[in-house]
């Protein structure tokens, strides 16, 4: 029972972690600071506009496979995982 | 060959192959027909999620809406993928432990309650009704336009293919036929983009290509920025104050309503495990990334091809492609100033063009002026992606009504070939009502499709959410949360839609915020509410608790069962 509580704990902070850069790349870096971003640029693309219409989209994919890593080392060292 | 001819046999040869795969993949059992058997991969579950999913709004009308609002059109790019990372992480894995058939299921027993389902299968038949109206409509234009074929015969044609898949092979025949679906749109989808990219900036690949340089030396973008000024519009990339409150809220909306719509949810229960439902969200993410990465370039290609293809050109020299679109009345000209040339500007009294947005995918590869059979190409996809989402949402209004109103509410003891037979008569109706409702859809259609994402997100994504995270959270808490925040979402959205016959206008907006983003606030509502009553009533019963406990680890998922 302590196994699983730790178990869905750590789980919690991995979602808190992931959720953070979440928020950041796609409200923080492609809406709330995009202006001062796009001050910077990336090639032919202002770096904020990138981000809205690029950037956010890679990451995405990219956490979410991020998790499955984490999830299946998570569940191998609690024992919880699916035989 | 001309376009005709080369659309013809394109898009026949594509209902050959998905005829084909639903033959393959007919269902024998209720399992079947309502998750697959459960047992499919996560990449073919991936990639059926991605064709589910991406309708002919994504396919057809987003580039071109993009084009036109610029960074605006950003709150789509995120807002429509974005929902994938919540809906991996917090949702998918925990509904595949549960091991039911459908959403009202979940709500229905997580919450203890009779009610709460029947709430919750209200919602998910009229979300999935107004979508799925949406994508008949899309069918019919499709056809009409290309083929010439009237309206209405579109559509019939459309209702019979579906129907010949759906009815016959369920969740399985679906989600094959969507496999072969999304194989046939990303490759229409991309084909174009590829040549316009080379033909533009020199670069194969159109996510780069977007931020290249021209044969002249500067970046697309500087250029479409500098054209777009000159002609009175904003800069494509600006984005002004009020634009970032409403892409904020409208992008907030969409994410969290596409985690909570329940024909995306449902696509999480046909894979074998836990561990696959999580992997598989990735993968669905992947395959619609593909297509959401290239809109916005071919947005930026069509929109500087367009101005500098029309503006201030002499009419007469205007290639065939805008006579075409212009018969059809999407393209209309009217020269104010008599001087025989286009004047396409900002200002609206000056200005003497007018372009219906919906035309931009379709009319690209003809202004990139590509062979025929590339236009056929994308026909294709069109009639793919709006089918394959037609599909999908069919099936969760045939599944609500045979499993979750007629097994569950009012004939309990129904034999398992007997529930098949129901549900197979429920999507042959729901195939033949949807169809109609597309031939003669009522004027307010694409404006609800808002209120579906809102009521999604206003409903579903808290009632689920809290059901996992929360252990306390109990029926009271849950049934009160929801009904504020459906409530809420569809006053809000009734009063400031004149569409609606709503009385509100845009000046009143609560903090600026536009009907299309209020789901968001509706959902914080819906939390708000749902806490504070459950903490003011009694704790959820003991076996609810240990049922909670159980969906938090993955081991010992089982096959989804009734």
């Amino acid at each position: 029972m302590k196994d699983r509580k730790a178990y869905w704990n750590k789980n919690l902070k991995y979602l808190f972690i992931l959720l953070v850069v979440w928020f950041t790349v796609s409200f923080g870096c492609g809406i709330l600071f995009v202006e001062t971003l796009n001050t910077i640029k990336l090639g032919g693309f202002p770096l904020g506009f990138w981000f809205a219409q690029q950037g956010s989209i890679y990451t995405f994919v990219f956490l979410i496979f991020i998790y499955v890593y984490l999830m299946n080392k998570l569940d191998k060292e609690f024992d919880v995982d699916e035989k | 060959m001309t376009v005709q001819q080369w659309t013809f046999v394109i898009v026949g040869l594509t209902f050959c192959l998905y005829i084909g795969v639903a033959i393959w993949a007919r269902a024998g059992s209720t399992k079947e027909f309502y998750v697959a058997g459960g047992g499919v991969s996560p990449l073919a579950n991936g990639m059926a999620t991605a064709a589910d999913w991406m309708s002919a709004a994504s396919y057809l009308s987003m580039a071109g809406l993009i084009s036109f609002m610029g960074y605006g059109g950003s709150q789509y790019l995120m807002g429509w993928t974005g929902g994938y990372v919540l809906l991996a992480l917090l949702l998918a894995p925990y509904l595949r432990k549960f091991g039911k058939f459908t959403v009202p299921d979940f709500i229905g027993e997580r919450y203890y309650s009779k009610q709460a389902r029947l709430v919750a299968l209200i919602c998910a038949i009229f979300v999935s009704f107004t979508y799925v109206v949406g994508q008949m409509k899309g069918v019919g234009v499709a056809f009409a336009r290309f083929l010439e074929i009237p309206f209405s015969t579109g559509i019939f044609v459309g209702i019979g293919i579906v129907f010949f898949y759906a009815v016959l092979g369920g969740m399985k025949g679906i989600t094959y036929t969507q496999v072969a679906q999304y194989c046939v749109l990303i490759f229409a989808y991309t084909v174009p983009a590829i040549f316009i990219s080379i033909q533009m900036v020199g670069n194969p690949i159109p996510q780069i290509g977007m931020g290249s340089t021209l044969s002249d030396g500067t970046y697309l973008l500087d250029k479409l920025n500098l054209l777009s000024k000159d002609l009175g519009f904003e800069e494509y990339t600006k984005s002004g104050i009020e634009d970032r409150v409403n892409v904020f809220f409208i992008t907030a909306a969409l994410m969290f309503g596409t985690a909570g719509l329940p024909h995306v949810i449902v696509r999480f229960f046909t894979v074998p495990k836990v561990r696959d439902a999580r992997k598989s969200a990735g993968y669905a993410l992947f395959f619609i990334a593909i297509l959401y990465t290239t809109a916005p370039a071919v947005a930026a290609f069509a929109r500087t091809n367009l101005i500098q293809t029309v503006s201030n050109k002499p009419y007469a020299e205007m290639p065939e492609w805008f006579k075409k679109w212009e018969a059809a009345e999407l393209i209309n000209f009217s020269d104010k100033n008599g001087d025989g040339k286009i004047q396409y500007l900002a200002a609206n009294q000056q200005n003497e063009l007018v372009i219906d947005r919906d035309i931009m995918v379709l009319a690209n590869p003809e202004i990139a002026k590509l062979p025929a059979w590339v236009i056929a190409l994308v026909v294709a996809g069109g009639l793919a992606a709006a089918l394959s989402t037609a599909a999908g949402l069919l099936l969760v209004i045939a599944t609500s009504i045979s499993h979750d109103l007629f097994k569950n509410y009012l004939k309990p003891n129904i034999s398992e070939k007997g529930e098949l037979l129901s549900a197979r008569i429920a999507i042959a109706v729901a195939v033949v009502a949807a169809g109609l409702a597309g031939l003669n859809p009522p004027g307010f259609v694409a404006q609800v499709v808002a209120l579906a994402f809102g009521l999604a997100a206003a409903s579903f994504f808290p009632a689920i959410i809290l059901g996992i995270f929360d252990k306390r959270m109990n029926k009271e808490g849950a049934i009160s949360g929801m009904i504020i925040g459906i409530v809420f979402t569809a006053l809000y959205i009734w009063y400031f839609k004149p569409q609606l016959g709503g009385p509100g206008q845009p000046s009143d907006y609560w903090f600026g915020i536009k009907p299309e983003g209020i789901g968001i606030i509706g959902m914080l509502l819906n939390l708000v509410v749902s806490f504070a009553v459950s903490r003011l009533t009694s704790p959820p019963p003991l076996e609810v608790q240990n049922l909670v406990e159980e969906i938090r680890i993955p081991r010992g998922a089982r096959e989804a069962t009734h």
